[in-house]
């Protein structure tokens, strides 16, 4: 161990002028170490959201059509109807920004709120700590929408022959803000769950929660082709995922069966405005003793 | 108290109590403090005294449940992000940020407190240079050694120039040459005029570093003052501890009525005897164990220092 410490150095080092940070200031540079790490470690922090979709496209949408299976009558596809990659597209988008959205903030935020209580870092920052929740679903909506663009060449690109996916974004601004709301919502819904559960039941949080809302969130099937089991159609509609398939599948695909969009768009809106506040007191209140 | 308003540190009547059954625990029960600008002062008492919790309200993260704290004029509640920009807070546990290397903690403090990237970058090469800390500026917080994570989490406090710094059980942990390190570094900073406030439960600590000090112990403030005046105001007895090998003798009790000595505390074989004028006191004890038939396995005589007067306050060892 290193011990020798200049006792004169704490007085050697200079005073300069005292800044006076503004909150926007103080928010920026937050966002800026955010930046920081999530380059460092891109690969790291993406992989665990890329790789399952990119699997998966790549089994059911290059895989299965290659040795027939498509054709076979699981995935009724081809002439008439959409191809299933049109279908995934949307949906697996979706779903990568939701995953993404939640881990980005409940992964951290199990460290920080641990005994060692590294959260005291950026608590005694110059910043209220509502906003330090805001800037936590900003930094992880952030992550989000990477983690959904990343996602979307692997979807696009990646099929067999013939079962390319047909999508055209057909409302650039209805595009954007089902994107950059669904990520929100995902970080609000992360921080809320992240604030709310004890970090040893994190495990079945993803047993329990995640993987539910996967399979059952409209990824692989459109939600309006869920009718003839009445009862699951309106059982998902608790599932924040189905709103953020079914945006976009209203703005990549609007060939396909979709929600309309007061729909989507006031659960994904409102959703994320009731989400943000409840995380914001859980998180306040599990910082502040 | 003259002037409240220059006050570093002030609080009236500060408790809290943290909720649970029974009515919570009241870990702060109605503390008054006052730090001058410029002083070195030290919170002292044992664990579970409200050592930690008196300084989490002061650094904002505890909420009082009554009573007001001000730093620089400010209230810790109503103000807290102005607080927050005067304060610098060392905390018990090593709460660097552990995504960012060591240089990084400090460049981005200096961020999060207003400084441009380039002045941050320059302040935290310099903090790094003046702790000895450059060569470990790529290391992760982690991969420190105990002093060398405390020297981190003192720069990181220092990067904004705080009016206050506030340091938790700073040494607590730390090996003994550490620890001395660490005790001139903070000497060093005060010389510079920074404003010093830190708990401990090391009296020697206390004795050797602070201005002025007060002992806290169930969440009240048990004596302040400087550590001459708390040993003349508590007494500052010489402490004489005595350990009988069976019971102790039944005639010690008999020195509560001698002159001289203003407390015996009798518990099964161990006598503690507290007195102003000690001298003969020790022998004494022996001698009554030997005509007793009772063997002494340990005799000590503390003399007057800021230990015998916390025990002279709290009556008791403090517990680790």
């Amino acid at each position: 161990m290193s011990t020798s410490l200049p006792a004169a150095g704490a007085a050697g080092v200079a005073p300069a002028a005292r800044p006076r940070p503004t909150t926007a200031h103080t928010f920026a540079a937050m966002m800026a170490r955010e930046v920081r790490v999530m380059r460092r470690d891109f690969l790291a922090i993406f992989i665990r959201v890329i790789l399952q979709p990119l699997l998966f496209v790549f089994v059911f949408a290059y895989v299965l059509p290659k040795i027939g299976a498509a054709g076979g009558g699981v995935f009724p596809a081809s002439a008439h109807g959409p191809t299933f990659s049109t279908i995934l597209v949307p949906g697996l988008v979706a779903s990568a920004i939701i995953m993404q959205g939640m881990m980005a903030v409940i992964f951290p935020l199990m460290m920080e709120l641990s005994w060692q209580r590294s959260i005291t870092d950026r608590a005694l920052a110059p910043l209220p700590i509502p906003l330090l929740a805001v800037q936590k679903i900003a930094a992880a909506g952030l992550q989000a929408l990477i983690g959904g663009l990343l996602v979307f060449p692997a979807a696009l690109l990646i099929h067999a022959e013939g079962a390319a996916p047909s999508v055209h974004v057909s409302n650039w601004p209805l595009f954007i803000l089902v994107l950059v709301a669904s990520s929100l919502l995902a970080a609000s819904g992360g921080l809320l769950l992240g604030t709310l559960i004890d970090p040893q039941k994190i495990q079945v949080l993803f047993a329990l929660v995640l993987l539910p809302m996967t399979m059952l969130g409209c990824v692989y099937y459109p939600w309006a082709a869920l009718h003839s089991i009445r009862w699951l159609q309106i059982a998902v509609l608790a599932n924040p995922l189905v709103y953020a398939s079914e945006g976009l599948r209203a703005t990549l695909t609007p060939q396909l069966p979709h929600m309309p969009a007061a729909a989507f768009l006031g659960v994904l809106i409102g959703g994320t405005a009731l989400l943000c506040w409840l995380a914001t007191r859980t998180f306040t209140a599990r910082v502040l003793t | 108290m003259t002037s409240l308003a220059n006050l570093a540190v002030r609080t009236v009547a500060l408790a809290k109590t943290y909720p649970g059954p029974d009515g919570g625990v009241r870990a702060v029960r109605g503390i008054d403090l006052a730090v001058r600008p410029g002083e070195f002062f030290g919170l002292l008492g044992p664990n579970g005294a409200g050592k930690s919790t008196t300084i989490g309200m002061l650094t904002t993260l505890v909420v009082p449940t009554s009573g007001r704290a001000e730093v620089c004029g400010l209230d810790v509640v109503r103000q807290p992000v102005e607080v927050k920009r005067r304060i610098g807070m060392v905390s018990q546990n090593n709460t660097a940020d552990t995504d960012l290397t060591v240089f990084e903690n400090l460049e981005f403090r200096g961020r999060y407190f207003g400084l441009s990237r380039p002045a941050a970058r320059r302040r935290a090469t310099e903090l790094l240079a003046g702790f000895g800390l450059t060569e470990r500026r790529a290391a992760k917080p982690f991969e420190l050694s105990g002093g060398q994570a405390k020297r981190l989490m003192i720069c990181r406090a220092l990067v904004h120039q705080p009016d206050v710094l506030f340091l938790d059980e700073p040494t607590a942990g730390l090996d003994p040459q550490t620890r001395v390190n660490l005790w001139d570094l903070l000497r060093g900073l005060q010389a510079a005029g920074q404003t010093i406030l830190l708990t401990t439960h090391y009296m020697e600590e206390a004795e050797e570093m602070c201005d002025r000090v007060a002992v806290i112990d169930h969440g009240t403030v048990l004596a302040s003052g400087t550590v001459p005046e708390l040993k003349d105001s508590a007494g500052a007895d010489t402490v004489i501890t005595v350990t009988f090998d069976g019971a102790a003798p039944a005639g010690v009790a008999a020195l509560r009525a001698r002159p001289g000595v203003s407390k015996v505390e009798i518990a099964d074989s161990q006598v503690r005897v507290f007195a102003r004028e000690p001298r003969g006191l020790l022998g004494e004890l022996v001698a009554s164990g030997v005509s007793a038939g009772v063997g002494v396995s340990d005799a000590a005589q503390l003399p007057p220092s800021l230990e015998t007067a916390f025990l002279t306050l709290t009556g008791r060892e403090y517990r680790e």
